[in-house]
């Protein structure tokens, strides 16, 4: 294993983890609130305890992302000290709003966790939507500055390469900005209503009728259904910013290879990077044209047109981005699913519908983690579109392997244990509601 | 005062808070590894309560100097980060474990986290990691004094990655940071039981005094290995015209912080033993000063071009008036119960 990959794996098994975590401390605090808000209005305790129990899950999820998250600000200069030496500066504003942001959260999540007894039943829930202000907030920030990487703006250099002038709010707000942040956070609140929705699913399997449990799912099923029906609005945004800033990004995730109008929309399929071809694909005619542009006879670059050295790895992109379209569709179809049995009055607790809901749990944290395969592999090999290669990036340090091993078992451990707790701890019913 | 100056003050002052609100979490830790007696569950106990809703948002503050350095001073993130890769990745693996031990220690109740043993080993984890954190954290500040060679033109590193810390000073420097961070913790921990559990705070009270003994030892032992690991601290502490009264008022500080801590004027004590170590982050920031990484990088010439400067000073203005409000907040509902009461413990 070269330095080099060795250094990208650590930072992807880094972010890998850190994101589930990450997203969970943004979707579990609209959970808790709208628990407690409804506790607020019509004096359920079932209601309370749920928030207080969702609360105790979050806690470990939370403390773990906020370790994993402090691990990664320093992994970037770590493992790429060049791209910070050079890249700190420009995306330093997103950077210090977030560490506000993330400190608001720390500061009313202890409020929230510690102070149910200490604070007014309102300032206690006030605290809680502080929370996911804040996380949103935070996790928005984190956004902007990965958009920087993908559409670099807000700086000028001087002739030897040093930075010469930096406009901090444009570097901040760069056209990618906002489709990332919309995409990212609804995919925030989808997978989480899903897989929260998943697990009280599956302990309404073995003790039916429980009242905890059907609370819970009809909740979580709710949030994860909305956010899940409003994500296509938001890819849609995603993949036509893609088509025009970065348009090999675009090409690999449809592992699109000649230049034409018309294009296809390649579904499924394996490219073949040697032979530059996209086999036992389903094609879709002028599918490609229309959704990149809006056109069914746009012209859309082939990855053909792209010089080899600065083509992204074709078969990874494209792969991950059908995974991700895939999950996404397949949670639409169980949410329009649970809104139509809904609507006829159906119990959304019948064994088939929380068998499917179980089976879907797992959905929308696999399509985060291909959506940020396609986001971070797609870009390659630049770390910032077209301005630094990742190779130059890299820190000089050698035996990166020696890191990535240790972190990569320290977060397996972590991992596992997390798991084990929750499904010991927090997900089992209390005694008086089972 | 140019705004690089402003930007390292803040980044200064955030040390300050770090090292008394998270230092004394780590310090915690210690003692809880260091639990011991009949009463050894509630000295774990009362750690864990005291540390339980504050130590992530006193864990930030260390993010908000990491970010700012980068922002502000990308060169000297890199050159840090570089050569310091060792011990800034044992400080990480320190970082992640002490949280996650301890949240996930806090998933069981409190005879759970008596009796049962899964709980009893993530409360070991929790202790053992709170070491790994200063030892390293005052490894990777005593290497800046150290120095690493940068070439200035290039922005390139010099180093074999190894002899910056692997070095007699850093290692001082940490277990220094080790001993006053445990010290801050006693203190605080004995002024806390104070009220509610006399014989418990009489238990940290003699900690504090021993550890108080300790920071002198480590600290004239880094002083020593100053002399030949870190001529700059070593000439910054001794000579420069500011370290008579600073050092002078670290000292009174000390004594006073030991001769309350004797007469059991706990909270007193406390306030003595905070300006104490205060002046002692103080002390070593004017001692480096004008250096971010000795000798290569100063605070002037590795700040980033001055809009940068601007903007984050500005952002930093409007943050606190947001932040300020909300941590007082914090620190008000769970620390209440302590303010302006005076018990003398013990009797």
């Amino acid at each position: 294993m070269t330095d080099l990959l060795a250094a990208r794996s650590q930072m992807a098994m880094s972010l890998a983890f850190h994101i589930i975590f990450a997203v969970v401390g943004m979707g579990m605090p609209l959970l808790m609130t709208l628990a407690e808000r409804r506790f607020l209005r019509r004096g359920d305790p079932l209601d309370r305890l749920l928030a207080r129990r969702w609360a105790s899950g979050t806690a470990i999820m939370f403390a773990v992302g906020a370790v994993s998250g402090t691990a990664l600000s320093f992994e970037l200069g770590l493992l790429w000290p060049k791209f910070m030496a050079f890249a700190g500066p420009i995306v330093g504003m997103p950077f210090s709003l977030e560490g506000f942001a993330f400190f608001l959260e720390a500061i009313f999540l202890g409020i929230y966790l510690y102070g149910w007894d200490r604070v007014s039943p309102r300032a206690h829930w006030l605290a809680g939507v502080m929370v996911l202000l804040s996380g949103t907030a935070s996790a928005a920030f984190v956004l902007c500055a990965n958009a920087w990487m993908n559409t670099p703006r807000g700086y000028t250099l001087a002739a030897d390469g040093s930075l010469l002038s930096v406009d901090p709010f444009a570097a901040m707000w760069t056209p990618a900005a906002l489709p990332e942040v919309l995409h990212m956070t609804f995919a925030a609140f989808a997978s989480v209503g899903f897989a929260v929705a998943g697990i009280h699913a599956f302990m309404l399997l073995r003790r039916p009728g429980a009242a905890f449990h059907r609370r819970a799912l009809g909740l979580a099923l709710a949030v994860g259904g909305v956010f899940a029906c409003l994500q296509p609005l938001t890819g849609d945004l995603a993949a036509k910013h893609v088509a025009e800033h970065q348009p090999a990004k675009l090409a690999a995730m449809e592992g699109h290879w000649d230049t034409k109008r018309c294009a296809g929309l390649s579904l499924g399929g394996w490219p073949d990077e040697e032979a530059e071809v996209t086999r036992w694909s389903v094609e879709i005619p002028c599918g490609l044209s229309f959704l990149a542009f809006g056109d069914p006879g746009a012209e859309v670059k082939g990855l053909k047109d792209v010089p080899r050295a600065d083509r992204p790895p074709v078969a990874i992109t494209h792969v991950a981005f059908q995974i991700m379209v895939a999950c996404g569709m397949a949670m639409l179809a169980v949410s329009a699913l649970a809104a139509y049995r809904r609507l006829r009055g159906r119990d959304l607790a019948a064994p088939w519908f929380l068998r499917l809901l179980v089976l879907s749990a797992p959905l929308g944290i696999i399509a985060i983690e291909a959506g940020w395969t396609v986001t971070e592999v797609g870009r390659q090999p630049w770390v910032v579109q077209d301005v630094l290669r990742t190779a130059d990036a890299v820190t000089p340090m050698p035996h990166l392997v020696v890191p990535f091993v240790t972190f990569t078992l320290l977060y397996l451990v972590l991992g596992v244990t997390v798991i084990v707790l929750l499904t010991r701890k927090v997900f089992t019913a209390p005694e008086e509601f089972k | 005062m140019t705004p690089e100056l402003a930007i390292v003050g803040v980044m200064l002052v955030a040390l300050v808070i770090y090292t008394l609100s998270a230092g004394a979490d780590f310090g915690g830790g210690a003692w809880t590894l260091l639990a011991s007696g009949k009463r050894a569950e509630d000295q774990r106990q009362l750690v864990d309560d005291a540390i339980g809703p504050i130590w992530e948002a006193n864990h930030v503050w260390l993010i908000l100097v990491v970010v700012l350095l980068f922002v502000c001073f990308p060169g000297a993130f890199a050159a840090a980060s570089t050569a310091l890769h060792v011990p800034l990745s044992v400080m990480l693996i320190g970082i992640v474990l002490r949280g996650s031990a301890f949240a996930f220690l806090h998933v069981y109740t409190h005879e759970e986290q008596a009796h049962d043993p899964v709980p009893r080993r993530f409360s070991r984890v929790f202790a053992v990691a709170s070491l790994i954190t200063p030892v390293t954290l005052g490894v990777t500040l005593g290497a800046l004094s150290t120095g690493i060679r940068v070439d200035t033109a290039t922005g390139l590193v010099q180093t074999d990655f190894i002899s910056e810390w692997l070095a007699p000073f850093p290692f001082a420097a940490g277990l220094f940071t080790l001993c006053l961070f445990a010290f801050l913790a006693a203190v605080y921990l004995a002024y806390e039981a104070q009220d509610t559990d006399p014989e418990l705070s009489e238990i940290f009270r003699r900690r504090a005094l021993i550890s108080a003994a300790l920071v002198f030892v480590t600290a004239l032992l880094a002083f020593l290995a100053a002399l030949r690991g870190a001529p700059i601290i070593h000439t910054g502490l001794r000579a420069s015209a500011f370290a008579l009264p600073l050092h002078l008022a670290t000292g009174v500080a000390a004594v006073l912080a030991i001769a309350l801590l004797w007469r059991r004027r706990l909270q007193a004590a406390r306030l003595a033993a905070m300006a104490q170590v205060a002046l002692i982050v103080v002390g070593w920031a004017l001692a480096q000063y004008p250096y971010l990484v000795f000798p290569d990088l100063t605070i002037a010439g590795a700040a980033a071009p001055r809009p940068v400067l601007v903007a984050v000073l500005v952002a930093l203005a409007v943050g606190a008036v947001v932040l300020v409000p909300a941590l007082v907040y914090l620190l008000v509902i769970f620390k209440r119960h302590r303010v302006g009461q005076r018990v003398d413990a013990g009797h």
